[in-house]
């Protein structure tokens, strides 16, 4: 199993060289990032290629990489301040009330990529493809509806929840969220209070949507630990399966 | 001649063929669905997001409420990414109790399957027999985590607590007479694992009563032969997974082609339909009842004479016990330190994906090295079914569109998340 997925690993290296951007094989899973031109091509020659053989999507889901590795209360070093420092910080989703910016620093390059999951029934091998959209203020990828029929509604999804784009889309109407929703509530930035909250007024006799009364309410901070005791061996794990 | 146009119908949120909050937008010829386009969303509470503002820990109740017909398979996706990302073994005889409740859900979840299925087609009986049989299973449920149904019983590490000496009893009351009541009770005087026993001797004959009633039956068949007809080729381009993909005939199960926990150690078969329409369906999953059946037996032998513990050891993310917090320094720092700040992850993504009842359930799972998920996406088999009404549905008629919504087994927790 885990010699036939160096395998491809190793194949997709030497087959799209110039068209993945990395391929990383790390927990026992495969993750192939391809630039965004060559997405269309590659996840064709995946799905067609019978060394491949990749005939189902799984999953397709998009990513926000706006907060990548920022924690809220630093580990570092010891601090005067109590545990308000972890609880009254507004730099997380979380805490963002309405009304409240957040400023992007993003980490990783790219700030959206949509990850898709491949799956071949006849090799029994799985794949993750992951690809950047280049552009963090209108974010557009080509769509896989060509490729997969069933990238329709994950692609709503991802447009609906993070506001990615797919050119060439036949249907791309938002799917989870309401009717006449504003926003992309599953980006960073989004509060997780919302905006809006809806009631039913006896007065107009009809729906009214007002802003958000609740108050955020996280209470354990996010923590980074970088010193902790299972990255070697996770990676050594990795490495001696391969 | 009157002229004739098409007719829109809004099929739900509330009807009761519609499984739940499902908004179908129907467009008729007459009798004849021409396009069908499914609203969903309207259960959407974003648990995805709501797990990026929580420790890990904090989220697997949120995993009972999906796919609220599968619950301990929802939990068992979840703690499943968590334990590959840290690379943490768990007892066997946790593995053991873990198979033996993902089958107890899987049947749970065909015959509350079942029951709404034959419901909306017409055959009122198969409701009350099927949940006359859920009951039973209900009870282990209560039996081993407290709760009928959202149960938080798989913690990442093993599972909450061993299996109980003990089932629950029926008590008299104004209702219930004292023999009714010992009449009740006569099957729960030992432990949960006899109690389990004695319903896997009797449940297959209940199956046998459920085919009786349909497999035979014209008018089932007539509902539901050559009715949402899907072929191989497409249920792969529409993302069919489990019993869906199986009716296709494609032989196909995570459990036997990608084995996790024990499953490789159990004997059983994958039933396949051969003309993936809802009546292969409807034999496809009768008979996984049948083969869970099996392994739940397997692996009550295996239980009964393996004691052990079920949950690791490890105190960086499995409390200790309670002796041990009161008695060592060591066991209160990570008492505390686990229900304030929770356990940190390497940073990395994972997908993992479990047979649940209704199909690959996966859970992708991206972190940042902290305490919480950075992404959480779960891959809900209903999801991908449910995209493909259109194709189903597609020159039925309209009644046909309800034997669809039931043949697809949807669950709009897991759906709309």
């Amino acid at each position: 199993m885990s010699n036939s997925r160096q395998q491809l690993a190793d194949s997709l290296r030497s087959n799209f060289a110039d068209k993945l951007s990395s391929v990383k094989y790390e927990f026992r899973e495969i993750t192939a990032v391809v630039t965004v031109e060559n997405y269309i091509e590659v996840a064709t020659e995946l799905r067609d290629n019978g060394e491949y053989d990749f005939s189902q999507l799984v999953d397709l889901c998009g990513v926000d990489y706006l907060q990548f590795g920022q924690a809220e209360w630093q580990t570092d070093d010891a601090s005067r301040a109590g545990f308000s420092r972890g609880v009254d910080a507004t730099t997380s989703a979380g805490r963002l009330q309405f009304g409240d910016e957040l400023e992007s620093i993003s980490t990783q390059g790219s700030r959206f990529a949509v990850s898709c999951h491949l799956l071949s029934y006849s090799k029994n091998l799985r794949l993750r493809l992951k690809v950047f959209a280049p552009d963090d203020g209108f974010p557009v990828v080509p769509t896989l509806t060509g490729v997969w029929a069933v990238a329709d509604w994950y692609e709503r999804e991802a447009f609906d929840l993070f506001g990615i784009l797919f050119s060439d889309h036949p249907d791309l109407r938002r799917i989870l969220t309401d009717y006449g929703f504003v926003g992309h509530p599953f980006r960073k930035d989004f509060p997780l209070v919302g905006h809006v909250e809806m009631r039913y007024d006896p007065e107009k006799e009809r729906v009214v949507y007002e802003p958000v009364t609740i108050e955020p309410r996280v209470l354990v901070p996010k923590v980074i630990r970088k010193d902790h005791r299972y990255i070697e061996d996770a990676q050594d794990e990795a490495n001696g399966d391969a | 001649m009157p002229e004739i146009k098409n007719y829109t119908l809004n099929f739900g949120p509330q009807h009761p063929a519609a499984h739940g909050v499902l908004r179908l937008v129907l467009e008729l010829d007459g009798e004849v669905v021409q396009r069908a386009d499914p609203h969903i969303g309207l259960l959407h509470r974003g648990t995805e997001k709501l797990a990026e503002s929580k420790p890990y820990n904090q989220t697997i109740g949120y995993m009972d409420r999906l796919d609220y017909i599968s619950m301990m398979c929802n939990e068992h996706g979840y703690v499943m990414a968590i334990e590959k990302l840290l690379d943490l073994d768990i007892p066997e005889r946790a593995r053991y109790i873990r198979v033996m409740f993902d089958e107890i859900t899987r049947i749970l979840n065909h015959l509350m399957w079942i029951g709404t299925h034959a419901l909306d087609v017409g055959a009122m009986t198969m409701f009350l027999y099927a949940f006359r049989e859920r009951e039973d299973l209900m009870d282990l449920y209560e039996a081993v985590s407290g709760t009928r149904m959202h149960a938080t019983y798989y913690r990442p590490g093993g599972v909450a607590r061993d299996l109980p000496d003990a089932m629950p009893q029926y008590e008299q009351n104004r209702w219930r007479s004292k023999r009714e009541a010992a009449r009740l009770n006569e099957n729960r005087q030992g432990s949960m694992l006899d109690f389990t026993e004695d319903f896997t001797q009797r449940f297959p004959g209940y199956v046998d009563e459920y085919e009786t009633l349909l497999t035979d039956n014209r008018i089932w068949k007539q509902r539901t032969v050559d009715i949402g007809i899907v072929s191989e080729e497409r249920a792969y381009q529409l993302g069919f997974t489990g019993p869906m993909l199986r009716g296709s005939g494609v032989e196909w199960d995570l459990r036997k082609k990608q084995p996790y926990e024990v499953y490789d150690r159990m004997d059983f078969d994958i039933p396949v339909g051969t003309n993936g329409d809802c009546y292969d369906r409807y034999l496809v999953r009768i008979e996984e009842m049948r083969q869970s059946n099996r392994i739940i037996k397997q692996c009550i032998e295996w239980l009964r004479v393996n004691p052990g513990i079920v949950m690791t050891e490890n105190h960086k993310v499995a409390p200790p016990r309670r002796e041990l917090i009161k008695a060592d320094m060591e066991g209160l720092i990570h008492h505390f330190k686990l229900f304030t700040e929770g356990y940190t992850l390497p940073e990395g993504e994972v997908y993992t994906a479990i047979e649940a009842p209704k199909g690959e359930f996966g859970v992708y799972l991206i972190s940042d090295g902290s305490n919480k998920p950075y992404r959480l996406k779960i891959r809900a088999p209903g999801f991908a079914h449910l995209s493909a009404m259109n194709e189903m549905a597609t020159g039925h008629m309209l009644a046909d569109v309800v034997a669809i919504i039931g043949t697809q087994d949807i669950v709009f927790g897991e759906i709309d998340r």
